[in-house]
């Protein structure tokens, strides 16, 4: 059979869904793993201090400033990309959650979907600096 | 404590994070954010925003194999997502005008009363009841796996259910912690499903919760690569090993477990409010 005949079912998207969190999740790790074994190589002998709230700086707070960073190989730059990453699976999951329940042909959870996803995208956006 | 150093401690405190997160439907965050502050005595801000990515990855990676394995409802998933997503909105539209000392006292009171409910009645008799016409139309009905079989299983009081879920999105935004815990009860206790169903579930859907919040954090500098590195690999590796026990290991032994984690978020909710921390 192939995927075009397949029907979609509860069944099927719960396993592309579960291959999506795995890939998303593996690659986060990964970039982490990477970004993370370079800090420590450059900075793994330097004191550590967290006692007071300094806030990141820029380049570490956007993802223009992380992308900027990322390609000059920063370790701390690549461990935000792959956290970036992470932040992105779980919508990730709720895009292909409505994708997936339209080609099922369920309308009321397509709008479900739409919902979740319409206040995400308006939480992401509007919590401003 | 050079980097090093504190990076091993970090790694090895979230492990346990992520297994006990996993396990209970909590996320990490209830583990992090103590080991943070009061363990290695990190500012608080920069606690919540690794909490947050402990609870991402918490949910993210054991989700994987409870979606895959059948545990994980997920239309009942999507559909309290809407409760939760906007509950968090309005919780944190809400933060700035509320005594949100006076809520976590509230709000930890009710938990540890809730873990004394829990250890009281370890095997709530489940008669599976009859089918509520609003879950059926909904198709939010499912079938998990259990040590005799596929068993199936009835959603019941939906509408209870989606306004705890939406207190539970609510204190979540006010609080910065702590969804998890009314997600498992409000499906656990209101709605009537299986307790790994319900603790699955709730793992599923903290991670969108937190997503929400994330990109706040992120922006106003909270989430510091130093600190998240250790955190998220540490937790990813427990959340992985708890997936892997969580469908040999008895609901009674969960139970025990859930209340006990409950307990200490409560007793963390009362500290926090009658200090002033939060």
């Amino acid at each position: 059979m192939t995927s075009h005949t397949r029907p979609w079912t509860d069944e099927r998207i719960s396993r592309i869904i579960a291959t999506l969190l795995r890939s998303g999740v593996t690659s986060a790790a990964a970039l982490v793993l990477l970004g993370g074994s370079l800090y420590l190589a450059r900075h793994g002998l330097e004191p550590a201090s967290y006692r007071v709230f300094r806030g990141e700086p820029s380049a570490y707070r956007s993802v223009a400033g992380i992308l900027g960073a990322a390609r000059h190989l920063s370790g701390r730059a690549l461990i935000q990309l792959g956290l970036l990453l992470l932040i992105a699976t779980p919508i990730a999951r709720v895009v292909f959650a409505t994708a997936a329940f339209a080609l099922e042909r369920d309308r009321t959870y397509v709008l479900v979907c739409l919902i979740v996803l319409a206040t995400l995208c308006y939480g992401l956006g509007a919590g401003g600096p | 404590m050079n980097v090093l150093h504190l990076t091993a401690v970090i790694a090895a405190g979230s492990l346990i994070a992520g297994l006990v997160g996993a396990l209970t439907g909590l996320g990490g965050g209830v583990v992090i954010v103590p080991l943070l502050t009061v363990g290695l005595g990190v500012d608080i801000r920069y606690a919540v925003g690794a909490s947050l990515v402990s609870v991402i990855a918490t949910s993210s990676g054991a989700a994987a194999a409870y979606v895959r394995e059948g545990f994980t409802n997920i239309r009942v998933a999507m559909l309290l997502e809407i409760a939760t997503t906007l509950g968090a909105l309005l919780g944190a539209a809400l933060a700035t005008h509320l005594p949100t000392a006076i809520i976590a006292v509230i709000f930890g009171a009710v938990l540890l009363h809730s873990a004394y409910v829990s250890l009281e009645r370890l095997d709530p008799a489940k008669a599976p009841g009859k089918p509520d016409p609003l879950a059926q139309r909904l198709r939010l009905d499912g079938v998990y796996p259990s040590p005799s079989g596929p068993q199936p299983y009835h959603v019941r009081r939906l509408p209870l259910g989606a306004a705890l879920m939406a207190l539970a999105g609510t204190l979540s935004g006010l609080l910065g912690i702590g969804s998890g815990a009314i997600k498992v009860l409000a499906m656990d206790r209101a709605m009537e499903l299986p307790f790994k169903v319900s603790t699955t579930t709730s793992n599923f859907m903290i991670g969108v919760t937190a997503a929400a919040g994330a990109g706040v954090y992120l922006r106003r500098g909270y989430i510091d690569p130093g600190l998240a590195m250790p955190v998220m690999l540490g937790v990813l590796a427990g959340s992985l090993l708890g997936a892997r026990a969580l469908a040999a290991t008895p609901s009674r032994r969960l139970r025990v477990l859930f209340a006990v984690v409950i307990a200490i978020l409560g007793m963390e909710m009362l500290f926090n409010g009658l200090t002033g921390k939060l």
